[in-house]
């Protein structure tokens, strides 16, 4: 795969369920490297959004094209091979619940690679090491708490050390502490693989934290209200509800 | 690009080359045979090229090697990027609070069927703790003090019964079709056609009509019932019922219970229309009989006593099928997979009992020359 400047490139993105509009004529580049937050009120469509990133959903209107290439123009099988350049944490993590962590974790591994079963393991082991998750590979998702299922999940989207990660609200579920080393992990996948990656978040903490780029969504205007670095917009609100959702109500 | 390698040293691990999962890379158990860790070492990764998870995989499982030895690697002068991905794994290892699971050993028999034994105690338990609480949930009907929605209850007599005509017919139609088909072989022999509207008419109505609504129902109704009381288990929604107070037998189980209940015996009427209508087919088109002295044949030599006990068998058959799937729906494991294996043990157990109840009302009919 070659370098792209902006690895997700978003044109005139319409979104919607039957004939009711989520959001409208949605315009917007991500940039390698970035952590890309798509933050909004709950309801707003960000996880709507997201599904329209991955290719779960094709758009009403407008086109979304991840490394150059249009998902809805592709063949299945060519689709299919481009998935193993991005990796997902779904809301509700998605972990495949008659598997176990390891095996979960091992099946990206086993249909994209040509690595032996002995290094699939190790891998396995790794990756659930560094998500706090260490001796867990016999488990199966019912037997964790939904915290653990999270960090799961994550361990999951980065087996194949993907270009690009899309996480739905990661740090729900996680105290204070796991959600901290999440987001250093998301720092450090970002500095030393060159990840981009895509968040939607509510946890203020992270937003300031982790995030170099922001969109946020305004479900009455249908529409991007803001946009730019958090750290800018906070200094600097383009609107009140920005404004009022960053500083969490007035209260910081 | 250069192939990766890993050389201990003077208490150095070194690391060169590109380490990416697809191309060749050393094999930590490998390295750690040919290379004991001993005293304090550190890693030099200044000749380290591109990277992936097989670095991190291979360098954790050699961290680990050294961390159980008391020999914690110094990782200070490692790139920034490199050192707090490994801390990472560090600390998770550090804090782990779940020991490997020992792999499936192999169990003596003593102990497996031990297992089994206690096991089979608590589904003993678990079913009469069913029966009692369904039970009492239709004392509480009885006495008004039910928290059943009687909504819930009309849509699931829908679903039972009008929803359910299409199969049914279809079968029993086939059915009636067969058992004059068959059956006007022999009686051929004997000249004796007419009796042909007994046989489907005694057979339909005693026996083949319950059974054959039974096990339809059972893989129908039964296997929703499971499936859908079993993803609400998987989505915590029995739970959410149960802390609001709500019993979940009156919400949940008994308005599907009564609706099976009640629909049973009127589907197996209906069957026994539909399948003496088919058998009347075969006499008409086959053996030369008119469709009167087919029905007049019918109303002779079958007895009320033939469709009551065909409807007492009904009741049973539906009370059994509700109580399968609403029983195996309620006591769903919390994954996708569990909801497959309850929905299949309703239908398989549901189909069972179905066996065992025909057989023990044929053999106390029979005693009682009903
Ligand atoms: N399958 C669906 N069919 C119809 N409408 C849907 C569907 N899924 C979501 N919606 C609607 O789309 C809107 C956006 O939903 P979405 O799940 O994207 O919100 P969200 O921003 O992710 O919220 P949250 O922060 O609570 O997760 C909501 O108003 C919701 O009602
Ligand atoms: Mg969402």
């Amino acid at each position: 795969m070659p370098d792209f400047e902006f690895p997700i490139e978003v044109s005139h993105l319409t979104m919607a369920y039957g004939s009711r509009v989520i959001m409208d004529d949605l315009n917007f580049n991500v940039k390698k490297g970035d952590v890309f937050l798509v933050i909004g009120p709950s309801g707003c469509g960000k996880s709507t959004l997201l599904r329209h990133l991955i290719g779960l959903q094709p758009p009403a209107k407008g086109t979304v094209k991840l490394l150059g290439q249009d998902f809805w123009a592709m063949g299945e099988t060519e689709r299919q091979k481009f998935m193993q350049h991005i990796g997902i944490l779904y809301q509700r993590c998605g972990l495949w619940s008659s598997m176990t962590l390891a095996e979960n974790i091992a099946l990206p591994l086993q249909l994209y690679t040509d690595l032996g079963e002995k290094d699939i393991q190790e891998i396995c082991s790794s990756k659930l090491e560094l998500v706090g998750l260490a001796g867990f590979e016999d488990y199966y998702p019912s037997e964790i708490s939904g915290g653990m299922q999270k960090r799961a999940g994550l361990a999951r989207a980065l087996a194949l050390d993907p270009e690009i990660l899309f996480f739905d609200e990661p740090s729900a579920g996680l105290d204070p502490v796991s959600a901290m080393n999440l987001d250093q992990l998301i720092l450090e996948l970002r500095n030393s693989l060159g990840t981009t990656l895509v968040i939607v978040t509510h946890d203020l903490d992270s937003i300031f934290t982790v995030g170099t780029d922001a969109i946020y969504l305004n479900p009455r205007t249908k529409s991007i209200i803001g946009r730019g670095n958090p750290k800018d917009l906070l200094k600097d609100p383009p609107t009140p509800e920005i404004k009022e959702f960053l500083t969490r109500a007035g209260g910081r | 690009m250069s192939d990766a390698t890993a050389t201990f040293q003077n208490g150095v691990l070194i690391l060169q080359g590109d380490w990416k999962r697809t191309a060749p890379h050393p094999d930590a158990d490998q390295f750690l045979k040919d290379n004991p860790i001993e005293g304090p070492w550190k890693i030099d990764a200044s000749q380290l090229g591109k990277w992936d998870s097989i670095l991190l995989s291979f360098l954790s499982k050699v961290l680990a090697y050294g961390e159980k030895q008391g020999n914690s690697a110094d990782l200070t002068q490692l790139p920034e990027g490199l050192r707090r991905i490994l801390d990472l794994g560090v600390y998770g290892r550090k804090n782990a609070t779940a020991q490997r699971r020992q792999q499936d050993q192999e169990l003596s028999i003593v102990h497996k069927s031990g297992l089994f034994g206690l096991e089979l105690k608590k589904t003993i338990h678990e079913i009469i703790y069913f029966t009692g609480d369904v039970t009492l949930s239709l004392f509480r009907l009885i006495t008004f003090r039910s928290k059943m929605r009687w909504g819930d209850f009309f849509a699931q007599v829908i679903n039972c019964g009008p929803r359910a005509l299409g199969i049914v017919s279809l079968i029993s139609f086939l059915m009636g079709l067969i058992l004059a088909f068959v059956g006007s072989i022999p009686l051929k022999w004997f000249h004796a056609e007419p009796y042909v509207a007994s046989l489907v008419g005694i057979g339909m109505l005693r026996l083949m009509a319950p059974v054959m609504v039974g096990v339809v129902m059972a893989g129908r109704t039964s296997a929703s019932y499971a499936a859908e009381l079993g993803t609400m288990q998987v989505n915590e929604e029995l739970d959410a019922l149960h802390t609001l107070g709500v019993p979940q037998t009156d919400f949940l189980v008994l308005p599907r219970f009564l609706a099976m209940t009640l629909m049973l015996p009127v589907l197996a009427v209906f069957a026994d229309i539909v399948s003496i209508i088919g058998g009347m087919i075969v006499a008409v088109f086959d053996m030369d009989l008119t469709a009167h002295a087919y029905l007049n044949t019918l109303v002779t030599t079958t007895r009320l006593n033939d469709l009551f006990v065909g409807l007492i068998t009904c009741f049973v058959l539906g009370t059994l099928d509700a109580c399968c799937g609403c029983y195996q729906g309620i006591h769903c494991g919390r994954s996708a997979a569990a909801v497959g294996k309850i929905t299949t043990a309703a239908v398989v157990y549901s189909i069972v009992c179905i066996v065992i109840a025909t057989s023990l009302i044929t053999v106390i009919t029979v005693i009682l020359k009903i």
